[in-house]
Order: structure tokens, then C-alpha cells, then sequence
């Protein structure tokens, strides 16, 4: 996984409660079998017309927020369904920051694992930066988001912090506890 | 200390345990499918790394493939190929799997527990979000990411942060327990709780009206936690659960010595703390129906559809989210849920396809007929619930009565096969979720229990079943 590196890009104001990772990536594109060429998909119901042409009016079709790599969302993003398809698709497109109030755990988890820095801040926080849709710069050594005008600092987990800053791979990780797992497996034969 | 179930059964699997971060927890069943597990053998291959418990691993094949007649090859191609990259994959990495002419393929959360694989105390992990059904053993089953999938496959072991306990008790007795069934209590705790209420914790069902469930209906319960937002719920496992696993495939050959352990160690002790509590009461309990996108957005069968404001209670995310909501469902408020009419029916999905399901839904269309407006559609949950249904004659019953009875597998669940609603189509459907476009682009869901879909299969639209004679 490659290293997390200070972002800075216009965030795209995706106001939205409960994003459902069924919209992230509807399922007729979950039967492909690698992990690349999902961000075409991203968003597909809501972002396409029938016929294929974008829609005007969803947001990610703005030009003006071409290029954007920060995502501002509300509660709950991500619920449902596990497939981690979803954070292929929003990678793929070009996101590696999703800021919002809350996530479901399954989705959060899912992030870290692909590189992608999910972020939760206050209503009130998140507000402001949906009000004020602009360049932004999120710092995961410094724990902060700077805008034009004010910084504001962020809580996350030290373990995910450092995965993230280090690239680290899980697996790697635990075959490093290889002893333990085998004790474990000796000690508990029951079922 | 008192502890609860879910710490008990947490600590007799935690492998490493950090002052500051995670656990790494022994996973003692892990069940694959074919969706979220190439790009996991994949990476096993890249880096040169093997299965390490293969006889911890099952896998089916049940996302996408058709219930239609299974002699005939599969016409969707890139369907096909992922079937067939998972039967390469478990033959060379040596895992049993039930494949699409097994006699035990199925949804992998019918075939976990009717073959045993699911057993009390246990941890159970796959690549799907509804592996929250076995905790209707008292397992911890949860669902995970396809990197986790290859992180359990190379290590048996996953990392993960400790859940908080969230208590739910519902009391009381259901007034009519053929029309107030399982998915009426579940979809009236998501009601309540939210779609994020179990955010972040593990669920423990208690209380009267659980206790008093089969396991085929505690499995419907603790499938739909996830909807709730709780990546787990939990059930102590009882006689009930001994009797119904007792004899089963892949259960230990000592296994009356497990009951022994199971029914001491297996209950959330007297004052555990739990860090959330709520109580509901089954008896006050009336047939659910959703009418929104979320499983959230659910009202009595005696209801109509709320107001945007009157659902939000002062949220305006949420009365954005309820107006967007009745649009694409192309409802109006104050509409009464009776009055609503059906394209199609579902019966069917891994929260009711199970036997049980079946012969509760067959009690109201016997000797009755599909209205002539609507399509349905019976699709078992197992190639063994198929079995055992036709030999109860149900394939009969439905059949006569114009559904059409399908081969096993998730099906319009998902609408991943060729099973879909097209744009515009309303279904009652006893899956799990109501999300935009989840069983066909355009699509409207309304999810209800078995004998709410059969019953209004027949009548063409939303009838409150508690008015039909169900003995």
C-alpha cells in the first residue's frame, strides 16, 4: 500500500445522510475479479442517466470540482453491504480523504486497508466546510484540515494513523506473530 | 467481574492483546463466496502465501449464480468466470467448496448453520455483511472486507478493535405468532434504533420474545443487525440451539461434552454491563412494512406513509434523505400501506429462505392464486431447504398458485443474477434491504416477512395478515 502524503484539493459537498455502498457501486460491477478500473462505476446510478450521459445535477459532474480528491459527506457513510468494491471505486476515481460525521464500522475499516484517510468531524465543523466548498489541505502527521481560513484538527486511532503514514501491510504484520497464532491453536483443540 | 456473552466469547479468542490498539482474534470458521474473494487468493498468490487452516474454510457459490435450471450453462459470462475463478481458487488452495451442482450449495448463511459449520462460541468471519446471522448460535459472526478475507485466509487471525455491548431486550409474547413473526421484530428495533443506532457495537437480543424464537427465526433476527448499523448480534445459545445443531455434518465428534461447556460458559452473566440498553415490547408489535430506501424507514401494515418532517423528528438530513425517499418510491404521504399495489413478490433471500419461512408463507396461498398483476417468486435458500420443502409437498402449494419455485442462491436480494426488478417495478420482498436500485436500477423495495410477501402475492397489494386465518 503506498504511503499517505498531505492531500491538498477543492472537496466535493456530497450532502447526503446513510450513502449505502450499494450506490457507491451498484452490484452489476461487483463480478469483475481484480481490484483496478472500479471508478468509472462509482456512484453509477446516481451519477448517469439511463443512456449513459451524466447528469447534470449530481454533484460529481460539476466540472468545477474536476479533480477533486477530498470528499465531504454526512452520517453513516458506507453502510450496508461489505463489499470493499466501494473503496476500490472511490480510490479508483481519485479520492483518498472522506470527511463526515460518521461511518458504519464495516466501510471504516475497509479505508484503511486501501490507503484512504476517512475522517469524522462535528456537525457543526462539517457545515462549515460544506458552506464554503474550496481548496483544503489534510495533514494526517498534524491531524488537520486547513482551509483558506481557519485549521481544524482531527481525532484518529494512533494504530490507523500509522498504518496509513507507513503504508503498512496487515498481513505482514501478523506472520510476525506466528508463534502466538500457533500457541493459540495448540492450547484451544475444543471445537 | 460479570462479563457478557460477547466478552466471554471476545476473550477465549484473542490471540495478541495491545495496551493501545487492537486485538488479534483467532477466527475459527471462515465462509467464502465468489464475489469478495478473487482479489483475496489473488494477493495470497502475489506474495506467495498459503491457506493457512483450509479446514477452517468453506465456500459456496451463491452472489450470482441463477435459479434458473442449473443443466443449462450460464449464459452471463462474467458471472460464469467468477464461479469458475472460485472453483479454481479452492482447488488449489485445497478448501471444500459447495459448488453450483452440489447438493449442499446455497446462500453461505442457510448452508453455515444446516451443515453444522456454525457452531456456538465460535468466531465466524466471510466476505458479506449479513455473516451477523450465525450469532443466532451465540457465535461472533461479522462480516469483513475482501482485504480481511486474505488477511484470515494467510493468517486464521483478524485485528480488531473491542466493540462496545449493546443490549437489546425485547418482552412479551407476539399476539399472533404467524402474523408477527421474526423480520416484524427486527425491522421494528431498526425502526427504532436507526440505521447507525448499532454503530460501533455488537448486539445482544434478550428477552422472552426472543427466547421464545426457533433458531430459523433468531437467525432472521441477528441476520438484519447490520441494518441497525451493528456489525454483530448475538443470541445465548439454549436447548433449542443444542437440538437444532445436534447430528449436523461438521459438528465435533464430542459434541454432547461442547453442550456441557456451551451451557456454562455461553450467557451474559447476572449484571453484566452492557454500554448501551433498550427495551421493546412484542406484544404491542404489528406486521412491518418499509416505505423508504433505508430498512429505517418502516411503519405498521395499520400506518400510512409519514410525512418527511413527521419521520425526521427535527433532522434535516433525515427529512431531506425521507423526501428523496418517497420520490423514488413514488409514494405519497398519508397514503395507507394497504392501499399500496404490487408488480412482484420475493420470497426468499439469507433472512427468510429457510424452511420455516417457506411453510409460514405457504399457509396463505393454499388453494389460492397469485393476483394476475403481479409476478412472485419462491427462491429456497438451500439446495437442502429445497429438498426438504419439495418433500413436505410446498414446491406444490406454490407452484398451483402460480409462483414460480426457483434453484438456491441470493437472487433479487442483490439482483446480481438475472433475477431484477426492472425501473419502475414495486416488489414485496422478505430480503433485508430497501436501498435505491439493490434489486434492479430503478426498482422499488418493500421489505416485509414471508407471510406478509405471500399474502400480498395473492391479493395484489398490502394486506395486514393478521385478518386471514393462519391456523
Amino acid at each position: 500500500m503506498e504511503k499517505f502524503k498531505t492531500i491538498k484539493s477543492i472537496a466535493i459537498p456530497f450532502d447526503k445522510v446513510n450513502v449505502d455502498t450499494d450506490q457507491i457501486i451498484p452490484k452489476q460491477f461487483l463480478k469483475l475479479v481484480q481490484k483496478t478500473g472500479f471508478g468509472q462505476y462509482l456512484f453509477y446510478d446516481w451519477r448517469f442517466e439511463k443512456d449513459g450521459k451524466p447528469r447534470a445535477d449530481f454533484v460529481l459532474n460539476n466540472p468545477k470540482y474536476r479533480g477533486s480528491r477530498i470528499l465531504l459527506t454526512r452520517d453513516n457513510f458506507g453502510c450496508g453491504s461489505s463489499r470493499e468494491h466501494a473503496t476500490w471505486a472511490l480510490l479508483d476515481y481519485g479520492f483518498t480523504v472522506i470527511i463526515a460525521p460518521s461511518f458504519a464500522d464495516i466501510f471504516y475499516n475497509n479505508c484503511f486497508k486501501n490507503g484512504i484517510l476517512p475522517i469524522k468531524i462535528d456537525n457543526k465543523t462539517l457545515d462549515m466546510l460544506f458552506n464554503n466548498p474550496s481548496e483544503i489541505e489534510v495533514d494526517l502527521e498534524k491531524q488537520t484540515i486547513k482551509t483558506n481560513d481557519m485549521t481544524i484538527t482531527f481525532e484518529i486511532e494512533n494504530h490507523r494513523k500509522k498504518t496509513l503514514l507507513e503504508g503498512l501491510d496487515d498481513i505482514t504484520i501478523t506472520l510476525q506473530y506466528e508463534d502466538k497464532i500457533s500457541q493459540y491453536e495448540k492450547k484451544s483443540q475444543t471445537v | 467481574m460479570p462479563k457478557t456473552l460477547l466478552e466471554k466469547v471476545w476473550d477465549s479468542h484473542v490471540v495478541v492483546e495491545q495496551k493501545d490498539g487492537p486485538s488479534l482474534l483467532y477466527v475459527d470458521r471462515h465462509l467464502v463466496h465468489e464475489v469478495t474473494s478473487p482479489q483475496a487468493f489473488d494477493g495470497l498468490r502475489m506474495n506467495k502465501r498459503k491457506v493457512r487452516r483450509p479446514d477452517l474454510t468453506f465456500a459456496t457459490v451463491d452472489h450470482n449464480v441463477p435459479t434458473s435450471d442449473r443443466s443449462l450453462p450460464i449464459i452471463d459470462q462474467i458471472s460464469a468466470n467468477q464461479i469458475q475463478v472460485l472453483e479454481t481458487n479452492c482447488k488449489n488452495f485445497g478448501i471444500q467448496l459447495f459448488g453450483i451442482h452440489s447438493s449442499n450449495q446455497g446462500i453461505v448463511h442457510v448452508i453455515g448453520p444446516e451443515l453444522g459449520i456454525t457452531l456456538p462460541g465460535t468466531t465466524i468471519v466471510c466476505g458479506d455483511s449479513h455473516t451477523s446471522t450465525h450469532g443466532a448460535f451465540g457465535a461472533l459472526a461479522f462480516g469483513i472486507g475482501t482485504s480481511d478475507v486474505e488477511h484470515v485466509l494467510a493468517t486464521q487471525c483478524l485485528w480488531m478493535d473491542r466493540p462496545k455491548t449493546f443490549e437489546i431486550r425485547v418482552e412479551g409474547k407476539r399476539k399472533n405468532v404467524h402474523a408477527i413473526t421474526a423480520k416484524d421484530i427486527i425491522l421494528s428495533i431498526i425502526r427504532q434504533i436507526g440505521t447507525a443506532g448499532g454503530a460501533g457495537t455488537i448486539i445482544e437480543y434478550r428477552g422472552q420474545a426472543i427466547t421464545d424464537l426457533t433458531l430459523e427465526q433468531r437467525m432472521t433476527i441477528c441476520n438484519m443487525s447490520i441494518e441497525g448499523g451493528a456489525r454483530a448480534g448475538l443470541i445465548a445459545p439454549d436447548e433449542k440451539t443444542f437440538r437444532y445443531l445436534k447430528g449436523r455434518r461438521y459438528v465435533p465428534k464430542n459434541y454432547d461434552e461442547c453442550i456441557d461447556y456451551w451451557q456454562k460458559n455461553l450467557k451474559s452473566d447476572a449484571g453484566a454491563h452492557f454500554d448501551k440498553s433498550i427495551t421493546l415490547h412484542a406484544d404491542k408489535m404489528a406486521p412491518q412494512v418499509s416505505w423508504g430506501t433505508n430498512p429505517a424507514m418502516t411503519i405498521s401494515v395499520t400506518d400510512a406513509i409519514p410525512f418527511p418532517e413527521e419521520y425526521a423528528k427535527g433532522n434535516p438530513d433525515e427529512e431531506k434523505a425521507a423526501i428523496k425517499a418517497l420520490q423514488y418510491m413514488d409514494l405519497k404521504p398519508g397514503t395507507r400501506i394497504t392501499d399500496i399495489s404490487l408488480d412482484r413478490v420475493f420470497i426468499g433471500s439469507c433472512t427468510n429462505s429457510r424452511l420455516e419461512d417457506l411453510i409460514e408463507a405457504s399457509r396463505v396461498i393454499k388453494e389460492k392464486k397469485v393476483s394476475p398483476k403481479v409476478r412472485a417468486m419462491v427462491v429456497p435458500g438451500s439446495q437442502l431447504v429445497k429438498k426438504q420443502a419439495e418433500e413436505l409437498g410446498l414446491d406444490k402449494i406454490f407452484k398451483d398458485a402460480n409462483f414460480e419455485w426457483r434453484e438456491s442462491g441470493c437472487s433479487m436480494c442483490l439482483g446480481m443474477n438475472p433475477d431484477i426488478l426492472a425501473a419502475g417495478e414495486r416488489c414485496a420482498s422478505t430480503s433485508n434491504r430497501n436501498f435505491e436500485g439493490r434489486q434492479g436500477a430503478g426498482g422499488r423495495t418493500h421489505l416485509v416477512s414471508p407471510v406478509m410477501a405471500a399474502a400480498a402475492a395473492i391479493s395484489g397489494r398490502f394486506v395486514d395478515v393478521r385478518e386471514l386465518d393462519l391456523n
